[in-house]
């Protein structure tokens, strides 16, 4: 990847904190988001900031534990640790951090960091098959919507959201534009390039910003792509990531992954594909969003057929050559869905398939390098 | 031509050398505090044309020496298939972890897991053990064997059983009966682990602890068959590296370069 994006990828980063922080003197509202069923539109339509808050690297994850469990996923430890400790900035900017009641350890953690901010919970159905989940969520939505609007002072109209809608839309696009590169083979985008660039862009707090930067690397790599660049060879093993969000801090796996030879060309998961599914924009805009982001794909949902559905496709257009399921230690309900996973895996696409459980922390990297080679000559053969 | 697979493991190191598919030389040593140097003095003992290093240190020896690397599961997977061509499923204990290997009809891998964050069940464990109850090691899996209790050990965490044996034995409680209890606990484990990934025959179990006969006892009446022991378990590894070594083309790091 060219050095200059990079640089302007950090630089552009840098400047978002300033960003910030002038317009929260300016009066402007800050809310702080962790997770995909949260939806963003809400503050954009108030005029609010919505911000990505950090809970990705393992350096809070001590601290936290002087009050969590230790035997506790790492991402709720270090969300958790980045705010006890006051180390993220985005956090300290918040006026406002939304919660909701998705696994057990994160609805549970979201009450003990209400001594830091005010929390508003979203509370989550567990299933997306009844009609009662969808209504019972689009009331909570709306109860959100109610929030907001309290705290802003801005009532929250359908057009401003119909608005909203349109601009998270075509950053998702651009972001499904710019995962779809790695289609390509060979992929002339790393796995890691490709998280770093999604992860960065992810905390901005210009939208327009975020989706013409991404707009400007498209072209970039398309360019390359065309002159035959790539990092990787024709026969390069070509890997998906599925299970848990990975970010910076937490991106060892897929460091491991490159290192030993293969490309990670697709991430399912919530901070890869399953972040770009459109709202529809004809619809009322409160029911759209409320339908959009109950259909997220998470294990907390039972059942959960949206996973497989969305791996059937992705396997079949990033031309796949195996599966990894990541599993933060402690995640109940990824490490249960892992054996169907697994099954489906084996069973539709005779993929070789490797399930790996970890944390955030470097302890394990021999034992992780081993299972990923030895997985990467299974598919090799 | 003759070829070497040297296995780098967390207690010991073996290096087989094979030519035209036949062992004709192997050798085992401590791999100890300077892993590096124990490699050299290994290779020092012959003479070979190419080599290729699997185990845990393979990394280092691939930036010492420029060899080619392979992982354990696929070393075991070779060595295995070559000693015992009706191989399809493969269990091995070592000095730290704990493999299952599942293999195709062909011998490709499958399917594999291991049990590696935790000395629980491994060799570490059984010496730990055997020494808190005065036995060599030789002695512990005989005495084992023989007894006719079976005291049930709760604690699989080596420093936890260790204690509870320690007790057990202050209650005086006979030590070949706490010996059986020991075992029974690693065979619960070792078939769980193979459960998940296969028990389909044969079933190779390879690594130091195979050498131990109660665990062999249990594991056959465990899985109604009888699994097969290689004549020596703690070089399978080594023996599929110089294996696989064998095959590649375009590799002659001779054994000049190590000197």
């Amino acid at each position: 990847m060219d050095f200059a994006i990079f640089n302007r990828l950090q630089q552009l980063s840098e400047q978002n904190l300033l960003d910030i922080a002038q317009a929260k003197r300016e009066g402007r509202k800050v809310i702080g988001f962790y997770c995909l069923y949260s939806p963003i539109e809400i503050a954009v339509a108030a005029g609010a900031i919505p911000v990505s808050l950090c809970g990705t690297r393992n350096d809070p994850i001590e601290a936290a534990e002087k009050v969590l469990p230790r035997n506790l996923c790492p991402l709720i430890k270090s969300s958790y640790g980045y705010a006890a400790t006051d180390t993220c900035p985005y956090f300290r900017f918040s006026d406002l951090v939304v919660g909701e009641t998705t696994c057990d350890g994160k609805k549970k953690m979201f009450e003990l960091l209400a001594e830091f901010r005010p929390i508003h919970t979203l509370q989550l159905p567990q299933t997306q098959e009844s009609d009662g989940a969808l209504s019972f969520w689009y009331h909570e939505i709306k109860k959100f919507k109610e929030r907001v609007e309290k705290e802003t002072g801005v009532m929250i109209t359908d057009e401003r959201l119909s608005d909203a809608i349109q601009l998270t839309n075509q950053e998702r696009k651009a972001k499904r534009a710019l995962m779809d590169m790695a289609k390509r083979k060979p992929s002339p985008i790393s796995g890691i390039e490709l998280l770093t660039i999604m992860f960065k862009i992810g905390f901005f707090m210009n939208k327009r910003s975020g989706i013409a930067l991404m707009n400007e690397v498209v072209d970039e790599i398309q360019k390359r792509a065309d002159q035959g660049e790539s990092p990787f060879h024709q026969k390069t093993p070509r890997i998906l990531l599925t299970g848990v969000p990975v970010g910076l801090g937490s991106e060892k796996v897929v460091r491991l992954i490159e290192k030993a030879g293969a490309s990670v060309v697709c991430f399912e998961n919530c901070s890869g594909y399953r972040s770009v599914f459109m709202i529809d924009e004809k619809k009322e805009p409160l029911r759209a969003i409320a339908e959009k982001y109950l259909a997220t794909p998470c294990s907390v949902m039972s059942p959960n057929p949206g996973r497989i559905e969305l791996l059937t496709e992705l396997i079949k257009e990033f031309s796949v050559d195996g599966v990894v399921d990541l599993t933060w230690q402690a995640c109940h309900t990824y490490n249960i869905e892992s054996f169907n996973i697994e099954k489906f895996v084996i069973n539709q696409f005779g993929l070789p398939f490797l399930h790996l459980e970890t944390d955030y922390s470097e302890s394990d990297t021999e034992q992780l390098r081993v299972r990923i080679e030895a997985f990467l000559e299974m598919v090799k053969e | 031509m003759r070829a070497a697979g040297i296995d780098i493991g967390s207690r010991t190191i073996k290096l087989v050398v094979v030519e035209n598919g036949q062992m004709i030389h192997s050798a085992i040593t401590d791999t100890t505090h300077d892993p590096l140097e124990q490699c050299r003095r290994l290779m020092d003992q012959v003479y070979f044309d190419k080599i290729l290093a699997t185990g845990y240190g393979r990394h280092f020896f691939e930036t010492h020496f420029e060899a080619p690397t392979v992982t354990e599961i696929k070393a075991f997977a070779r060595g295995a298939k070559a000693l015992f061509p009706s191989c399809r499923t493969i269990l091995d204990i070592g000095g730290q972890d704990t493999k299952a290997i599942a293999l195709d009809d062909k011998g490709n891998v499958s399917k594999f897991e291991m049990n590696d964050r935790c000395a629980a069940g491994t060799g570490m464990f059984l010496e730990v053990i055997a020494k808190t109850l005065g036995y060599d090691l030789d002695e512990f899996g005989k005495e084992a064997l023989k007894a006719e209790g079976n005291i049930q050990i709760n604690s699989m965490c080596t420093v936890f059983a260790q204690s509870e044996v320690t007790s057990l034995l202050a209650r005086r409680q006979k030590r070949e009966d706490i010996a059986r209890g020991i075992h029974m606990a690693i065979l619960n484990r070792t078939l769980s682990l193979l459960k998940r990934v296969s028990t389909t025959p044969d079933i190779v179990f390879a690594g130091g602890v195979a050498k131990n006969s109660c665990l062999k006892s249990l594991l056959n009446d465990a899985l109604g068959q009888d699994v097969k022991i290689p004549e020596n378990p703690q070089i399978v590894g080594a023996f599929g590296a110089a294996m696989i070594a064998q095959e590649l083309q375009n590799i002659s790091n001779s054994k000049r370069k190590f000197a």
